[in-house]
């Protein structure tokens, strides 16, 4: 059931994020009597995946695919479950003791749970090319935002650049809503072809090996492609006005309005690492991980992590990531009332078929390394305006690492507390001092983990009673 | 292998590495050990404070001696450390906090000192006008002001390691032993040896300070700060509350750090802390009341850092009392990082001379012997 505020102060479990994991988690979880809370920050559930799917304007269902809709049918089951649904929810913190601070509707409470399911998905890499801060140049994931929740398509000369699954879904939904796109720039790596081969295997016998194939086929049939593209710096005096590229060491150059930007998607760590939650560099996918257990149980007592915030592995292997670390919770709480709902085994078989194919496309599209390290004056830090030479200057005069750097340049300190920059400068600092990222590490971040303001914080509880119910020992 | 220097110094706050630096400019060569970096925990992440203000009568000489440096910073240590100097306002709130406050000016004024002044509201409106109407006046200390802390301990690491310190981070000096005249230190599979032993370990020093058997009433905590978006200017000096815990001041990029003491849990073996939100709650409560303009800023982050606080509130400062050769400079009870400096320039005359003429007496590990 949807509702407006926390019904209790103490829940059995608490799931952070309504998108395919949170939401299978809650409906799990709720299944299986516990008490269980979804917390949530925008409008409606659905995550980015599945974002507006309650309330989009878009109803013809061709135009953002079948699996689109398989939103809806999980949001009713949770809808129809025990589970409270809290939306407009923002968590800005999450501790060791399982202590939850939401904020909502311009005040800021506390929750506890007995486990707690991380489900905050996914965040798109940052792609710091010259000129991505200028005026006209967006995430592709922007744009996918504006066109799930209010159908809005790109209408002036677009350029949309980049790699991944996501990237060709995306343009795909841009085209068949009668979007404009006069130019699509891929710059997934030649020789990765070759390397994603060996893995070949388990994408054949993936879900997503047909569709990928003919959402290619579909965006090639209406748009130009450009194929191995090694260079892309956008220009404009006070906005984008033009986009030049290079391909096989030819340069080119196109008249723009909008270019969007995407090269695949990372974990969104912030609420886990604030928590706690120890991480490893994952090198394959190039970034970092938390180091999770079978059911997603992250080195925290209490905390586990299910769908993209595991891992890259999409939404299918998300829902099922949902269950599992629901089920662990169910097993950990209340483990007679583990019959009402599908045994482990199931879960992990299912999870293993969702999962298949995954490192053919880890592989095929891992990110170039140009485009992920950048160089000269081609600003890492949005917030402080720090380019990839200021970063390097400071390491040649004693900065080791992220934390270090915020005593030379800030980087990180602002409001996006690392999101824009943090793999770029764990990247570049590894390449610099000639380390790998593991060793050179990441920001130490704290909450809030979203910023909230001084007002939202002041109205915590004020009674004592009630402040003594959030406090811990 | 052993190495050799003239000093071993463990930990790498603001005070290791001003001891580091002020040996070097004595012609001495030491050795800096840091289990993390410099500046990771306390010194790197204190609210900045540049105080004489408000300070205990036993280190105001060591606090106008750490001063004088902080005013020639950039020469010290080749870098601005962002250090200003807008003044240091303790704020009364009511006609019985500023009588305390006349109290403690005039007993300075017998003592000799002069750089606290007491203000009336019209001065405490000057100097900050965007406190509340009805706070009556305060005490202003002019020469005082705030410094980047990550910046400022950065900065005397790097200029130490210039000047000749061998600085050792991200190993953990083990197994500190005496033999004879020299001191050995076991630290990432070195061994360092030397006549002198500094213990600058901030949180960690009371370990050491117990292991070569001197137990000083010290415990580990973490004072919790919290920091704003930009907002347009409105405040030049550091304000304190006298009757609450609040300390606030706002940088020349207009975010505004928000602290006075309020503590976290510390979890001193793996270096982290847990925030304790009701208290920062209260902190927000009371800028909320005192600085309206603050209502509608955005908390970007919070955060503690790991230090220690002896039994007296003050810090432990200069020879051990049991063994030749060890020196101590840790305990700072949070209120170190303005001394940093001064400190590290008396420890360097300590050591190489056997003397210093800034009054330290109050400050010796001695006054814990029983």
């Amino acid at each position: 059931m949807t509702i407006n505020r926390p019904m209790r102060e103490e829940y059995d479990v608490a799931v952070i994020g309504a998108g395919p994991a949170g939401l299978a988690a809650a409906s799990l979880a709720a299944r299986a009597g516990l008490s269980t809370i979804l917390l949530d920050e925008n409008q409606g559930p659905g995550g980015q995946v599945w974002r507006g799917v309650t309330s989009t304007p878009v109803k013809e269902t061709r135009l953002l695919g079948d699996d689109y809709w398989a939103g809806a049918r999980l949001v009713e089951e949770v809808r129809a479950s025990s589970a409270e649904i809290l939306q407009g929810a923002t968590v800005w913190s999450l501790d060791r003791h399982l202590e939850i601070g939401i904020s909502m509707s311009g005040g800021s409470q506390f929750i506890r749970a007995g486990r707690v399911i991380i489900a905050t998905g996914a965040l798109e890499r940052p792609f710091p090319i010259s000129g991505w801060t200028l005026p006209g140049v967006m995430t592709a994931g922007a744009a996918q935002t504006a066109l799930k929740s209010s159908g809005l398509i790109p209408d002036g000369r677009t350029v949309v650049a980049g790699q991944g699954p996501l990237f060709w879904l995306l343009t795909a939904q841009i085209l068949r809503m009668g979007g404009h796109i006069d130019l699509v720039l891929d710059t997934t790596e030649r020789r990765n072809y070759f390397r994603a081969l060996p893995h070949a295997a388990g994408f054949l016998r993936s879900p997503y090996f047909l569709k990928g194939l003919a959402m290619m086929r579909e965006v090639r049939s209406k748009v130009r492609v450009v194929s191995g593209v090694t260079k892309i710096a956008a220009s404009g005096k006070d906005r984008i006005e033009s986009v030049s590229y290079e391909v096989g060491g030819q340069s080119a150059s196109v008249p723009a309005d909008l270019l969007l930007l995407h090269q695949g998607v990372v974990p969104n760590v912030n609420l886990a690492m604030a928590a706690g939650v120890k991480h490893r560099w994952d090198e394959i996918q190039l970034c970092w991980s938390p180091i999770l257990d079978a059911n997603g149980g992250t080195s925290v007592e209490g905390i586990a992590i299910a769908g993209d915030g595991a891992g890259i592995a999409g939404a299918l292997a998300a829902v099922e990531r949902g269950r599992i670390a629901a089920r662990a919770a169910v097993e950990a709480l209340k483990p007679k009332a583990g019959a009402k709902v599908p045994d482990m085994q199931t879960l992990q078989a299912d999870l293993a078929k969702a999962e298949r194919g995954r490192t053919f496309l880890d592989v095929l599209f891992q990110p170039p390394r140009q485009f992920r390290i950048p160089q000269g004056d081609t600003i890492v830090c949005r917030c402080e305006e720090v380019t990839a030479q200021d970063i390097l200057d400071s390491v040649a005069i004693g900065a080791t690492g992220p934390n270090q750097l915020k005593a030379y340049r800030r980087t990180g300190m602002g409001p996006c507390q690392g999101r824009l920059c943090g793999l770029t400068v764990t990247e570049l600092m590894a390449e610099a001092r000639g380390k790998t990222p593991e060793e050179i590490g990441y920001y130490r971040l704290r909450a809030p983990v979203k910023p909230i303001t001084l007002s939202e914080l002041a109205s915590l509880p004020k009674d004592e009673n009630a402040t003594k119910a959030v406090v811990r020992g | 292998m052993s190495v050799r220097a003239d000093a071993i110094i463990v930990g790498g706050g603001i005070h290791g590495c001003s001891t580091a630096l002020h040996l070097c400019l004595r012609g001495l060569r030491p050795v800096l050990i840091e289990k993390d970096y410099a500046g990771r925990h306390a010194s790197g992440v204190n609210a900045g404070g540049v105080r004489q203000l408000a300070r205990h009568v036993a280190e105001i000489p060591l606090s106008i001696r750490s001063m004088d440096l902080w005013e020639g910073i950039e020469e010290l240590v080749g870098d601005d450390c962002s250090f200003d100097s807008h003044g240091q306002v303790l704020v009364a709130e009511n006609d019985e906090e500023l009588e305390a406050c006349r109290a403690r000016v005039a007993d300075l004024n017998l003592r000799g000192f002069t750089h606290e002044e007491l203000i009336d509201a019209k001065e405490l409106r000057r100097l900050v006008p965007a406190v509340a109407e009805t706070c009556p006046g305060g005490i202003v200390s002019r020469r005082d002001g705030a410094a980047n802390p990550a910046q400022a301990t950065t900065a005397f690491r790097r200029r130490a390691e210039r000047l000749g310190t061998l600085v050792r981070e991200g190993v953990e000096a083990t197994t500190i032993r005496k033999d004879g005249t020299i001191w050995r230190v076991d630290a990432g599979g070195e061994t360092y040896e030397a006549p002198v032993l500094v213990n600058a370990a901030g949180a960690w020093g009371a370990r050491i300070a117990a292991s070569l058997g001197e137990k000083v009433p010290v415990e580990t905590v973490a004072p919790m700060l919290m920091i704003t978006s930009r907002v347009p200017d409105f405040i030049k000096p550091v304000v304190i509350l006298r009757g609450r815990k609040l300390s606030f001041k706002q940088f020349a990029n207009g975010t505004v750090l928000i602290g006075g003491g309020h503590l976290a849990t510390p979890y001193q073996d793996t270096g982290e802390t847990v925030l304790d939100w009701s208290k920062l709650q209260e902190s927000a409560r009371t800028v909320w009341d005192l600085f309206p303009v603050m209502r509608n800023a955005t908390i970007v982050r919070a955060w503690a850092g790991i230090e220690a606080r002896t039994a007296d509130d003050l810090p432990i400062i200069g020879p051990s009392a049991k063994h030749e050769g060890l020196f101590h400079q840790f305990g700072f009870s949070l209120h170190g990082f303005q001394l940093g400096p001064g400190t590290g320039a008396v420890m360097a005359e300590l050591i190489a001379t056997g003397n210093t003429n800034t009054p330290i007496d109050g400050l010796r590990i001695e006054r814990f012997a029983s």
